[in-house]
Parts: structure tokens; sequence; C-alpha cells
């Protein structure tokens, strides 16, 4: 397959869709399938063709469209029109009305414009609107057009220089230069090199990556061939967690098809470049995404964070030069690659460039998967986008960034989304998780549940966050079920100091962010659970033992 | 002859020069410079686990462990500022606290590395509640035993089982704070298959957690078998 057979395949394929004059995309991802969505599925296709009208309509299995709460959800074009909770039963009435009347049924619409019209929809562009099943419908939307320029015309150094001059930043959370990263690994001497892409999402409550790979797994691949064509790498490996089983059946079918066309393997697009790409599954450990440990992995070894330097882009995997990225980063090549560098800068802010894919969780109207501009505040992304909270309630803290981001009050709310203003308030950017808490919830029991999970996820390597996490979360105990004293705050905040200065990894590094947010945001409230014995909340002592959960 | 290059840096204030390549652990010792380590033992890949060498580079906001952090011509090192030195009691507390550390009932008492840390680093006591943890003993080798309760989890025993003996009978299973050393899959002691008897696995445990029944720790304790035979077989 060369240049011309890849506009071919994009020309009949557009013309193919052009034939039809509707098209129902229906999401079966993993948010809408537990709600049914292969049932909807089917039954759009026999209604389509109960109504006869499967000439001018085409059913499409599709990736997220973003409201997961309203699952299943099902988008028609032309007009963008999204039903809510669609059920087997109401699919005939839709395609009657929709497609054979032209009139869309409003009391199955999703009314809620706010949703969308903040977010900037560029990684998850063509989520929810091809079928990640079909190659061909990314294709039509110019996926490996990018890749196609860079083997074709783009130099490795000008594909580098390209994304360096994006100022794209690694979405994995530490927001490392994605440009800088490539030309390390670029430079290093040692052959052959990897690419391993970071799919190991193991936070409670986050499934971005998840869902970018089950819509559009294409993206994914193509941002890794181009790596590797920049960085001189031939291999690379998709670690992903082996919870995920719909994002690896699209990954694997996407691998098969792209090799079947000769987009994968060798002579690439009639290029001398070759690329070729393995899954590799996580055995279902947090830790496993931590840079180093997710290299101990895929060599087939136990999970264990090493100490940096050495670093991955010299040293790693089987000693050799190693790119270790985030999906959400590589997803961004393909169309920094296609339209610029420069255009990219376009979004977000000047120092912190593109958009970032949240899931939006927790006690709030619309949860989801988002994608927003950098700098948009948390304000806005919680109010005019979530919502605000259900049920009358009242806000009390947003947790951004995982199990150890941090525990954000009202009083930050209008703080911007990127690296560097996250982290001044006490968060991370994480995995892109944001959890909303209500009146409802306990900080203290909040701090010593996301402790609890770091806990049980620390690798056991080194002794701060093997041991010290462990006799931080006693103190947690001791505090949330009345036998707490008024010293413990300060061993809380001297433990959480060193964990967070002495660990191996990313995971103790970052494990007490939730406690010292609360302690330094909900100070009072840890107060009032030693000296008053009191739970605002209602959630602590509660229980004669353990406390909480 | 080839050349060596040498790297010139200093370490609290001292300005020293080692071969290229050399770990800021090893560039203080030969110059006389002694930082506390547990997991470390020469001889064996370094494996960073237990934060004891930690170091302060200036310049860089991180800590870095001097076993496993190579020198950099220019670098300037700290071992023994007041946090660097808080930091390895807390360590040293925490490792106390985390499971059964009776000094007085130990086969290890006085040959213990964990315990001469705790005097030199002026431990007097452990400000975490202690655990008194119910792992398995397992003595079902004819003359190894270990005793898991009393182990820190330095992996020495694993390293120079799989680098130095070369069977790797010993590794880990689950992890955080239920991480236990282990016989081949799981099994014990007495039925392990790869196991050779080669005594080394406690001839370099810190602690008494890995010991040789009816024999004392002078006897058994020999830290630096693991450097011996590596030195020899360079010779080879």
């Amino acid at each position: 397959m060369n240049l011309n057979d890849i506009q071919r395949v994009a020309e009949e394929e557009n013309e193919f869709q052009r034939a039809y004059k509707y098209r129902i995309n229906v999401c079966c991802s993993s948010g809408c399938v537990p709600f049914g969505a292969f049932k909807v599925l089917k039954a759009f296709e026999d209604a389509v063709k109960e109504f006869g009208v499967e000439n001018i309509c085409k059913v499409a299995r599709t990736g997220c469209v973003g409201t997961c709460s309203v699952g299943p959800a099902v988008l028609v074009d032309p007009g963008e029109y999204l039903y809510q909770s669609v059920t087997p039963e109401n699919v005939r009435e839709i395609v009657q009305s929709h497609i054979v009347s032209g009139v869309p049924v409003k009391k199955y619409l999703y009314v809620n414009e706010s949703y969308f019209r903040k977010q900037q929809r560029l990684v998850l562009r063509n989520a929810g609107k091809i079928d990640p099943t079909r190659i061909q419908d990314y294709i039509s939307t110019g996926g490996y057009f990018a890749l196609a320029k860079c083997l074709l015309i783009m130099t490795p150094q000008g594909v580098i220089q390209e994304i360096v001059s994006s100022g794209l930043r690694g979405r994995g959370g530490a927001g490392f230069p994605v440009g800088q990263k490539w030309s390390l690994v670029a430079r290093a001497s040692n052959t052959p090199k990897y690419i391993v892409a970071n799919l190991d999402e193991g936070d409670p409550g986050v499934f971005a990556n998840r869902t970018l790979a089950e819509a559009d797994p294409h993206a994914i691949i193509e941002g890794m061939i181009i790596a590797g064509y920049a960085i001189g790498a031939q291999k690379g490996y998709v670690y992903i967690r082996s919870e995920y089983p719909l994002a690896i059946e699209a990954l694997q079918k996407a691998i098969a098809q792209a090799k079947e066309i000769n987009l994968l393997g060798d002579n690439i697009l009639g290029t001398q470049h070759k690329f070729d790409l393995e899954l590799r599954f996580g055995a279902g450990a947090f830790v496993a995404g931590e840079e180093t440990a997710i290299l101990m992995s895929v060599e087939g070894r136990r999970a264990q964070p090493r100490p940096r330097p050495p670093y991955p882009a010299n040293q790693g995997l089987w000693n050799n030069p190693t790119l270790i990225q985030n999906v959400e980063s590589l997803a961004n090549a393909p169309f920094i690659i296609l339209n610029g560098g420069t255009w990219f800068k376009s979004f977000g802010l000047p120092n912190c460039t593109g958009t970032k894919c949240f899931s939006l969780t927790g006690e709030i109207n619309n949860p989801g998967l988002i994608e927003v501009p950098m700098g948009i505040t948390l304000r806005e992304i919680i109010y005019d986008i979530g919502g605000g909270i259900p049920n009358g309630k009242k806000f009390k803290a947003v947790l951004v960034g995982g199990p150890s981001g941090g525990c954000l009050p009202e009083s930050v709310l209008e703080a911007q989304i990127d690296y560097d203003s996250l982290k001044s308030v006490g968060a991370i950017m994480g995995s892109g998780g944001i959890v909303v808490l209500n009146e409802d919830s306990c900080m203290v029991d909040t701090a010593r549940y996301f402790t609890d999970f770091c806990i049980e996820e620390s690798c056991g390597k080194c002794t701060p966050c093997r041991a010290g996490l462990a006799r931080v979360k006693e103190i947690f105990d001791k505090i949330t079920t009345g036998e707490g004293e008024l010293n413990n705050i300060d061993i809380l905040e001297e433990a959480s100091e060193y964990i967070i200065n002495a660990s191996l990894c990313g995971l103790g590094q970052t494990a007490p962010n939730p406690i010292l947010t609360t302690l330094r945001y909900f100070r009072e409230e840890y107060l009032e659970h030693i000296v008053n014995k009191k739970c605002k909340a209602g959630v602590c002592f509660r229980h004669e033992n353990g406390g909480g959960k | 002859m080839t050349e060596i290059s040498v790297v010139s840096l200093k370490i609290d204030g001292v300005q020293v020069s080692v071969p290229e390549g050399t770990t800021i652990l090893k560039a203080a010792k030969d110059n006389g410079i002694l930082i506390p380590t547990l997991c470390d033992l020469e001889g064996l890949t370094p494996y960073g686990g237990c934060r004891l060498c930690l170091v302060e580079v200036t310049g860089s906001p991180k800590l870095f462990t001097a076993c496993t952090t190579q020198v950099n011509p220019g670098m300037e090192v700290t071992t023994n500022s007041v946090r660097l030195k808080n930091y390895r009691k807390m360590a040293v507390q925490l490792l106390m606290s985390e499971r059964v550390h009776m000094c007085a009932v130990c086969v290890a008492n006085d040959h213990c590395e964990l315990q001469a840390l705790a005097n030199q680093l002026g431990v007097d006591h452990v400000s975490f509640e202690r655990h008194f943890t119910r792992e398995t003993i397992d003595s079902s080798h004819d003359f190894l035993v270990i005793d898991r309760n009393r182990c820190i989890l330095c992996t020495r025993c694993i390293r120079v089982c799989d680098k130095i003996e070369g069977v790797h009978t010993l590794d880990l299973k689950q992890r955080s704070k239920d991480t236990e050393v282990i016989m081949d899959l799981d099994e014990s002691w007495g039925d392990s298959c790869s196991c050779t008897g080669c005594r080394k696995c406690a001839k370099v445990c810190p602690v008494g957690a890995i010991y040789i029944e009816g024999e004392s720790a002078t006897q058994t304790k020999h830290r630096d078998v693991a450097e011996f035979i590596t030195e020899r077989r360079k010779r080879k």
C-alpha cells in the first residue's frame, strides 16, 4: 500500500458514506455496554431493515460520545442529534420518526448544550463518529495521512522538530515535553530502540485512555509508527490492562487491519521504514503504569520500579533506548504532524499547549469523558461542563489527578488546568481523573481511602512507600475511630514529607498528596475529629473497629 | 592500556576524583565518607530499595540513592545534612516498626546491620506503633531457616541467589506490606528443587531473617562473599 492507495481508500469510503443520508452512531464503549448498547445496536440494525431505510441510513458501532452517565448514547448525523438512554424498545420510534419522517424525537434527545460547548475535541475528534473496528473509517477522516507525510516528505529530525515546536507535553501526568523525550531517544546510540505506549490506567474513576483506545485505536497506532520513524525504533509495545477487554479487542483488530494493508510491518507505504507492534497485558498492578515498572512488566518480570538514572531514554527495555509515552500523547502526534506545531499552539495556553482528556466523575450532574483546552478553570469544568452538584447538595471538594492527586476546595476552583497551576495548589495532572465530592463526604475519610488505595498498590520495594504509608494509614484509623491525638497531625505531616521526598517512584512520591491537601484546606475537619470526636459528614465513628470502610 | 577518564566532584565539600562510572556511594567510601546502606552490597546489582543512602545533589530538588547514581563531573554531593539524617532515622524506625524486630531474642543480635544502623544513627525509640506480624517461619530445609517476621525486604538473598549462585531459587511474592521472600513457586524450602544449599543467602542477610540452624550468626554472616566471588570470577 502506498500513498495513492490510502487516498483511494479514503475517497471510496467517503463516497460510500455519502451514499447514506443518515448515519446512526451507537456508542459501544465500556460506559454504554453495561446499559445494553449492543442490544440497542442490534435493534437499530433490525429497525432500519424493517422500515426499509437501510439504503439511506447507515448504522455504525462507534466509540464513546462522552456522555457516559446517560448511556447507551446514540448520535444521529447529519445534525449531531444525540439521543440518551436509548433502549431497544424505543429504537423503532426513533427510526420511524427521525429517519423515515425526518423529525427528531425530542423527548429522547440529550439537552445539555453546555456539556459540549466548553470542550475542544482534538484527541477525541473521532470518538463516537467513526467505527473503531474499520480502518477505512479512520482513513476517511484523514487517518494515516500524517504517517504518509512523515515517511514520504519529512526527515526524522523534521518530525521531532514539529513535535518540539508544538509544545506538547506528556499526558501521562508528569508533563515532560514530548519532543524533548523523542530527541533524547533519537540521540541515544544503542540499537534496537523500542517504544512502549502506556495504557495501564489503573486509577479508580479514570477511564480516559481506555475510552480513547476503544473509540479510536488507529490514532494510537499511527502515533506510534510516527514516533518509531522519528526516533529510529522498529518495535513497539502497547501495555494495556487486561481488565480492559473492549479496548484490547479494538486494538487487536486495529493492529491486524494495519498489518493487512502494510501500515505495520516491513516497507511501510513503500518506504524503507519498518515498524511492528505487539500488545502486552498488565496483570492488574497500578504501579505497572510507572515508567520503569512498565519496562519490567513488558520484559516479563515483576513490575517493580527501578531508580533513575539511568533513564529509559538510554537504558530501557532490555537495556536499550526506549520511548515510553502515554497513549494520549501519542494520539496527539498525527494531527500535529498534519497541521503543524504552530497550529497546535493555538489550542490551550502558550506554555501549556493543546487539550487534555479527563474522566469527570463523582457527585456531579453530567459525569463523562471530556476533553478541554489547557487553561480552562476547574470551576468551568465542574459547573459549566459538569452541570454542578446534583440534588441541591453543596460542593465540598474536587480530587484532581487520581488517587494521588489533591483534594481542592471551593476557594481554589479558579485554578487553571495546566501542569504548573495544578501543582501550585497541591494537585497533579495525573492520569486525568476529576472526582467531585459533595458535603456528604468527610475529607479525613477521603484521605484515608486514597491512602489505603496507594498502600494496596505499593509494590513493596522501598521503605517509605511500603512501611511509611502503612503507618500513616494506622494514624488515620485512629483519627476516624475517635482515638486520635493532637500530635497525630504533626506525625502525618512529617511522614508525608518523608514519603514524598524519599520514595523511589511516582507512586510514593505523590501518594501523600490527598493527605497534605486535606490538611492544607480542611484542617478544621481533622481537629473536629480529634478534639470533638465529631464527623460533620457523618461518615466516621460508625464502626467499632477499623472506621469507614 | 586504555585510558580511564577521571571525574572530579565534591562530596561534603571535599574535592575528590574517581574513575568514570563510579557510584556516589563508592566514590564517597573510597574517600573515607561512609554513607549508611542496608540493601546495597558490593558484588550485587544495586537495588535502591531501603532509601538509607539518599544524598542531596546541589541543583536538583530530588534526592538520589548513592548506591545507584553514577558520579558526574562537577557534581556537589551532600551526604549528611540534617534533613538526610532525619530521613535515615525515619527509615530505620519504619523498618523497625514494620515487623518483629526484638533484638534480645534474635539470632542476629549484635551481628545485625539494622541494629547497628539504629545505634549509629541514634534511633533510641520508634515513634510508630510496632507490629508483631505472624508471618510464616520455614524450617523445612535441612539447615537453612527463614523467619519472615525479621525480613526487611532488602532482597540481598534474592540477588545473591540469582547473580552469584545463579539458580534464582528465591524471589518475591505479593506486594506492599504483604511482600514476602519465597522459594521457587512458593514452595517450602525443603521441597525446593532448585536450591543448592549454598548458604550465601544466610551469609548476606543483614538481619536475622535467614540463618543456619544450630550455627551462631558470628559463624554464618559473611557479607563479603558476593564481592569475593565476583572478583575471583573476573580473574579467570
